[in-house]
């Protein structure tokens, strides 16, 4: 086991934007571990950040270290993207690298807001961008700075600026959020007497897919984040539920039990009728499409306990994927298709568990017993999940080796049935280099 | 469009919104629920969501008197007890009697494991009782076996008396 060595708040910065409820915000952050090495990075104070609802180098700070690869410091001075800043200085201070920039209130009420990344350890201008934006869009150009660090830093790409989605319930009411990977700016995409569950991002980041209860069955409905329209995927008799889209968005795999039982199908994402993939008298559900598109794993209780499989995606000849447990449900594959998340029932806990497909090995990463339904950061290196922590209901992020967790706090109510949404496309930006 | 599921603004739903649900439906495009801006950011703001609020289903028909509306099960079973034969008689006998009557069983599960298998095992619950009805002489165009999963428990809680309780199909007439 690994021991609990420091734990670290973060994020308890006081918005003091807009009117808006703020109740579902803030991840906490919890580092546990030996031997992690971390980025020290200093934040300058941009430039008339007091300008802007959004402290965008806090946000831009509490981001990078919630990954637990960055450490961050004070600057202690205001120095913007023109600034030349003294290098030698902050590698005294212990820094590899320093963020500058600013924030400017333009005639037409947006903000444009600058940055500039510098290599103390090379004494190397590392680039910066500028982002004009509307107040609603303050927090999202502060993610893509984030981004902008993370990919110069460690070479890979971030998911700060990407959205995740989840569902409370408080009294009779059952929520469908839409967050900022940080647990903020919540907004809801659907409000409902009955419950939610499943929500799965398209590809492209604008629409999502669930199950919606309302009319007092199983029903999945496809909706657009944005404009609000959604439509009915699937309403056939009996229970249609589990939607998950395939990778080039032109098909979803859900479960329906129309012709008996519950079994796999797809649909075109325009509707239309569905194609049955499996056909057994058992249990098949929580389907889940490898990365290339090629296969679609699943939960099947075929073997007399419920095991992850995986088939062809067109359908065909059944792989068992689980041999340990005789509980493994809700698969969830990284981008590179070499990691499997799921949970696994252990001496009667639900616990999270990542496999190495490349070496079938699998292990627990949680230290809680209630977890459920796993997604990936679109880029591979963190999780989130749905658990429960001294008997309520919590988001989690994680990375995989269970290192550095993070809790969604704040929320009132439950929260559970969370998805990390894909990588959104770029934001206008000028001389981003 | 028949009256497929006519779901209310919450507005209307306060006045009492009720609707019938027929089954055999085929997907169509959704009326239901209404949009409302939840924020106050311009529209052009890239990370901008619509809320859309979804309204109620009410029942009309409260089915047969003094019959009871659930069937229990046991753990990890989905076989009808001796004791629920009665009930599901009472039930089938209301059917037969009237053709046009329509009820949904509704499956349930009990609050452990993961929300989808929960839904699968509801269902495996609700598709028993229809079975049930059917060997009894009801019409299988009069029931839809549908799951809730785990997310209606009748009753809170998390030891195996609320267990037990929640492990259950339920009748409900439209």
């Amino acid at each position: 086991m690994i021991s609990r060595l420091t734990r670290l708040v973060f994020g308890l910065l006081v918005t003091l934007c807009c009117g808006l409820p703020s109740a579902f915000a803030q991840f906490r952050v919890d580092v546990s571990g030996v031997g992690l090495t971390q980025v020290p990075i200093a934040f300058a104070n941009f430039r008339d950040e007091q300008t802007s609802p959004q402290k965008i180098a806090a946000i831009v700070q509490a981001d990078l270290e919630r990954s637990g690869q960055f450490r961050g410091l004070a600057a202690g001075q205001v120095l913007d993207e023109t600034s030349r800043p003294d290098i030698s200085g902050f590698r005294q201070k212990g820094a590899d690298a320093l963020l500058t920039g600013s924030v400017t209130r333009l005639a037409d009420g947006r903000y444009d807001v600058r940055f500039r990344l510098w290599d103390v350890v090379k004494s190397q201008d590392l680039g910066g961008a500028s982002y004009a934006v509307v107040t609603g869009d303050l927090r999202l150009a502060a993610h893509r700075i984030a981004d902008f660090v993370y990919e110069k830093l460690t070479g890979e790409r971030g998911v700060f600026s990407t959205r995740v989605a989840y569902v409370t319930k408080s009294a009779q009411r059952f929520s469908l959020w839409i967050a900022d990977a940080d647990g903020e700016n919540a907004q809801a995409a659907l409000t409902s007497p009955e419950p939610i569950i499943s929500p799965s991002w398209a590809p492209n980041g604008q629409q999502l897919a669930y199950v919606s209860f309302e009319s007092r069955k199983p029903v999945v409905y496809v909706h657009d984040v944005s404009t609000g329209k959604r439509r009915v995927l699937a309403n056939f008799r009996g229970s249609n539920s589990a939607p998950t889209w395939s990778p080039d968005g032109q098909r979803l795999a859900v479960t329906l039990s129309r012709d008996g039982g519950s079994q796999i199908y797809l649909i075109p994402a325009a509707g239309g009728e569905p194609q049955r993939l499996t056909q057994s008298n058992s249990i098949d559900t929580e389907p889940v499409f490898s990365p290339d598109g090629s296969a679609i794993y699943f939960v099947s209780d075929r073997g007399g306990s419920p095991q992850i499989y995986r088939m062809p995606a067109q359908g065909g000849p059944v792989q068992r994927v689980t041999f340990t447990g005789n509980y493994n449900i809700s698969p969830s594959l990284s981008a590179d298709g070499r990691w499997m998340a799921y949970i696994s029932r252990v001496g009667g806990q639900y616990k999270l568990h990542v496999m190495d497909l490349n070496a079938d090995k699998a292990q627990a990463i949680t230290e809680t017993s209630a977890d459920e339904r796993p997604s990936f950061a679109p880029n591979g290196r963190m999780l989130i999940y749905a658990t429960q922590v001294q008997g309520r209901e919590a988001l989690m992020t994680t990375t995989l080796d269970g290192r550095i967790t993070a809790r969604l706090a704040g929320q009132s109510g439950d929260i559970r049935e969370p998805h990390w949404g894909p990588f959104q496309n770029k934001m206008n930006s000028t001389k981003e280099n | 469009m028949k009256k497929f599921l006519l779901s209310c603004a919450v507005v209307l739903a306060l006045a009492g919104c009720s609707s019938g649900v027929k089954l055999n439906d085929v997907p169509v495009e959704d009326k239901t629920g209404t949009t409302a801006s939840t924020n106050d950011a311009p529209s052009s703001a890239q990370s901008g969501v619509t809320t859309v609020q979804a309204g109620k289903v009410s029942n009309i028909d409260p089915g047969p008197a003094g019959v009871g509306k659930v069937v229990y099960f046991d753990f990890d079973s989905f076989v009808i007890k001796a004791e629920s034969q009665a009930l599901i008689e009472a039930h089938a006998r209301y059917l037969r009697a009237d053709k046009n009557r329509r009820v949904s069983i509704e499956g349930h599960a009990d609050d452990r494991g993961g929300r989808e298998y929960n839904l699968a095992l509801g269902q495996k619950r609700s598709e028993a009782v229809r079975k049930a009805l059917g060997l009894l002489g009801v019409s299988d165009g009069q029931l839809e076996a549908v799951s809730f999963g785990k997310e209606k428990p009748a009753v809170p809680g998390n030891d195996e008396a609320a267990y037990a309780k929640n492990r259950r199909a339920e009748f409900n007439y439209r």
